[in-house]
């Protein structure tokens, strides 16, 4: 195929993703009468955020008293104290606004016996700074994601935004002087390659679990957006940090919501004890997730898991009324049935500790600017580029997200970044900058070895030799040598990347080459991942090593004298940077460190 | 428990290389503890062919992407269990739809149907501060409606969407137009009810129930469009 010539449409901003943060982008730009394209690898219903199931976190206070400022203390400790507190502080003021928002959208929350929307308690989720658990979680049963999606996307039906279904960005462009100027991108069904010109550019690509081989995530979740950033030469924060959920069906991966836990669901061992009391002695199986899923491996790794490999654990809620879980957790049953081939009704669901989310990201300032590191100055907007979701970092979730925020950041930094594009819009010239002669280079490179390359090595086999690696080297608890080895196996697997070969060369929806642009995605994401966790030589949040274990000295292994601060990670030579974690709120006083426990 | 060697037939046509569709044979091992869905072992046939295409996301049956025709009848292959498969397993894209390459279909039809029925809340009276209220009898109403994962398994097993997809809705959007319709919080009922009053949007309907028989979310379209008629009839008199 020849790349030589290449549609260009030009739009005011093009977003790439079409998930939660994507969607509530694009509602603010379409309603403010923008010209806005919304690119896709799948209609936009089928983004993962459809896969979250407990809750969205607003202190609403509808069955009991709660305050932002108690979200805020949640969330800063939940985050190890690595979040930055200016953007915490941002998204926990603001969840009741956007929470109401996406209501008046029409999302079918379910109700109180007020009319009002229903809360739940979830991991880590106090009142009083940090007291006793508190109803926080906004669901609609356990199908948050879905309805929340379905309804961002009816918001954009009606508001008219031009859609791009099953289109691929597949690399970022950049000027000379480094303005962001939109995305090159595949439309899958002709093979076409296309210029969205853009004034603004924002990131909405969600997350990249599935650089893991054991993980919640659909498969669609290859970090393009960090892919395409990285390629860019735009750093990548925070990225050892990756949540593994406590809840995955032991086997299949598919994630089993903390709801279950709290609406009254209990961790078991072998013998039928609930071990969280040994672990979190106040939150029990409301820790926070870090906390619970090393419990688990804890327990795992003692020989007190359950089944004939004694390598699961048992979530139990046999003993709540079946109309609780018929009514609050129908999705979470159907699941079990499915793929646990349990009725949870009637007996437990064999769990495991399954990567979920991560933390890390572009890294992004509370409106959704992409910044960077700039002479004395760590963070300095990029011209022309925002984040939001998981593939951002603002950083609100730090070392470890609590359950329900990740909903949150959608819904406020999708909004923040979508006001933040139209206010800048405003001071920049009506012309669009003009694109470089080189726009297409990078992508036209790509392309054309996969077009022309026989006999290499296979895309399947080499993503999975690279989920293996990072499963084994970079898991729930990481080792000094582990660790070493893993950076290692990864820039080897990053070689076998660069010479994968593809038998399909058909034009027409080749799944066969998207998934082997996918894998250059996944590889960035992968060394930024080992090479940032190799390197962090202090336990804190999600990334606990052996080298930094809990001491009087320094409890939990956290060594805030010299590792209070975020990671960079570049592509160019690997190489690594720090920046300050910004400890001053917006409004608020400053929330002190503190030893983490539950 | 052991291995077993399971045959496909499956729909093969690429338009950059094929004058025709043909069905292609595959023979695949299948491990009863990692294989279970038929999913698994689609993904596991793409890695010795890697031509073969299909959309696929979430592998949890909560996106919709992979919905085809296995043995005949409509479903999602990461909901389908493999040990219930006859052999040989016979796979086909959607039917009715145009199929664009092997088992993935243009959807726009089925889209454009959803979109038909202004599938949004219409409400414009100004919001109050906080949410508007709901009871929680209310709030049930949309049990059965919102969970809608728009696979179009339905309504690609209708025939009445097969002869008129131009023209009848379909059930998955009478579906999704009874979930708005059935939200207290929707002002628009009435319009949406004139919107469908109509010899085919709606009444192509013959209650042939294919849609609720292979609704992978085990929803009930033919229910949503009784109610809809039953409204329609209230109205009249």
């Amino acid at each position: 195929m020849s790349y030589s010539n290449i549609a260009v449409r030009k739009f005011d901003a093009v977003i790439v993703g079409a998930g939660g943060a994507g969607l509530r982008a694009a509602i603010q730009l379409s309603e403010s009468g923008l010209k806005v394209a919304v690119l896709s690898k799948v209609f936009p219903t089928r983004s993962h955020t459809v896969a979250a199931q407990g809750g969205v976190s607003a202190s609403l206070g509808n069955s009991e008293p709660d305050h932002w400022t108690w979200h805020m203390y949640d969330t800063v400790k939940g985050s190890d104290w690595l979040g930055d507190q200016d953007a915490i502080e941002f998204m926990c003021r603001k969840a009741p606004e956007v929470v109401v928002e996406l209501e008046h959208f029409g999302m079918p929350f379910d109700r109180t016996d007020e009319g009002k929307i229903y809360q739940r308690p979830f991991g880590g989720h106090m009142s009083n700074f940090g007291e006793k658990p508190v109803r926080r979680a906004c669901a609609a049963a356990d199908r948050t994601g879905h309805a929340m999606l379905h309804a961002l996307y009816q918001r954009n039906v009606r508001a008219r935004t031009q859609f791009f279904v099953e289109w691929m960005a597949l690399d970022l462009i950049r000027d000379a002087d480094g303005h962001v100027l939109g995305v090159s991108a595949l439309e899958m069904e002709t093979g076409e390659v296309t210029i969205f010109h853009a004034k603004a550019t924002i990131f909405a690509t969600g997350g990249a679990g599935r650089i893991f081989a054991s993980s919640t995530n659909a498969f669609i979740n290859t970090g393009d957006g960090l892919g395409m950033a990285a390629r860019a030469g735009i750093p990548l924060e925070d990225m050892e940090f990756w949540q593994f959920h406590p809840t995955g069906v032991a086997g299949a991966g598919v994630l089993i919501t903390e709801g279950v836990r709290g609406e009254g669901g209990i961790l078991r061992n072998a013998s039928g004890e609930r071990f969280m009391e040994r672990y979190a002695p106040n939150a029990k199986d409301l820790a926070s997730r870090d906390v619970v899923s090393r419990a688990m491996t804890t327990e795992i790794n003692e020989g007190r898991g359950c089944g004939p490999h004694k390598d699961f654990v048992l979530l139990d809620i046999t003993h709540l009324p079946p109309e609780t879980i018929m009514k609050r957790l129908p999705g979470i049953r159907e699941i079990s049935i499915q793929f646990a081939g349990v009725d949870p009704i009637k007996a437990p669901i064999p769990v495991v500790p399954t990567c979920h989310y991560q933390m890390g990201g572009i890294p992004t300032n509370y409106k959704g600017q992409v910044v960077v590191p700039l002479g004395d100055d760590p963070a300095v907007p990029v011209p022309g580029f925002y984040a939001a979701g998981e593939c951002a970092c603002a950083s609100v979730h730090g070392a470890n997200r609590l359950g329900t925020n990740s909903l949150l950041d959608l819904l406020v930094f999708g909004k923040a970044s979508g006001e933040a594009v139209v206010e800048d819009l405003k001071q920049m010239p009506a012309e669009h900058r003009p694109l470089p002669a080189d726009a297409i280079e990078r992508t036209r490179e790509r392309l054309e070895r996969l077009d022309a390359r026989n006999g290499g090595e296979s895309e399947y086999e080499t993503r999975l030799a690279l989920q293996r690696v990072m499963q084994a080297h970079c898991g729930v608890f990481r080792f000094k040598d582990k660790l070493a080895e893993g950076v290692e196996m990864i820039l080897d697997v990053e070689q076998r990347v660069g010479k994968v070969s593809i038998k399909d060369k058909s034009k027409v929806w080749n799944t066969a080459r998207v998934e082997a642009l996918e894998l250059d995605n996944l590889i960035e994401v992968a060394k930024a991942t080992m090479i940032s966790a190799n390197a962090r030589l202090e336990s804190r949040g999600a990334h606990v090593r052996d080298d930094a274990p809990d001491t009087a000295e320094r409890p939990n292994g956290r060594n805030d004298t010299e590792w209070l601060k975020h990671t960079l990670w570049s592509r160019d030579g690997n190489s690594l940077a720090y920046k300050p974690v910004k400890l001053e709120p917006l409004t608020v006083e400053s929330i002190a460190l503190k030893t983490r426990s539950y | 428990m052991t291995n077993r060697t399971l045959q496909f037939k499956i729909y093969r046509y690429d338009p950059d290389r094929d004058d025709a569709p043909r069905m292609q044979d595959y023979s695949v091992e299948v491990n009863p503890v990692t294989d279970r869905k038929l999913l698994d072992v689609l993904v596991k046939l793409k890695a010795q062919d890697d031509s073969l295409s299909f959309r696929r996301s979430c592998r949890e049956g909560i996106c919709g992407s992979d919905a085809m025709n296995i043995n005949g009848k409509n479903g999602l292959a990461c909901l389908t269990e493999v040990s219930t498969l006859k052999s040989p397993v016979v796979l086909r894209p959607l039917p009715g739809l145009p199929v664009i390459r092997d088992l993935i279909v243009d959807m726009t039809q089925f889209f454009k149907q959803y979109h038909s029925i202004k599938p949004y809340l219409i409400n414009d009276t100004p919001p109050p501060e906080r949410e508007r209220l709901q009871s929680p009898e209310d709030r049930e109403e949309l049990n059965g409606l919102y969970e809608c994962i728009l696979c179009a398994c339905c309504s690609t097993s209708c025939p009445s969407f097969w002869w008129n997809p131009d023209r009848f809705v379909g059930p998955a959007g009478l579906l999704n137009a009874y979930r708005f319709i059935a939200d207290t919080r929707d002002e628009a009922t009435s319009e949406r009810l004139d919107d469908l009053n109509d010899p085919y949007r709606l009444f192509r309907c013959h209650t042939i129930m294919n849609c609720v028989d292979v609704c992978p979310k085990g929803l009930n379209p033919t229910l949503a469009i009784g109610k809809i008629k039953e409204m329609m009839v209230r109205r009249a008199v």
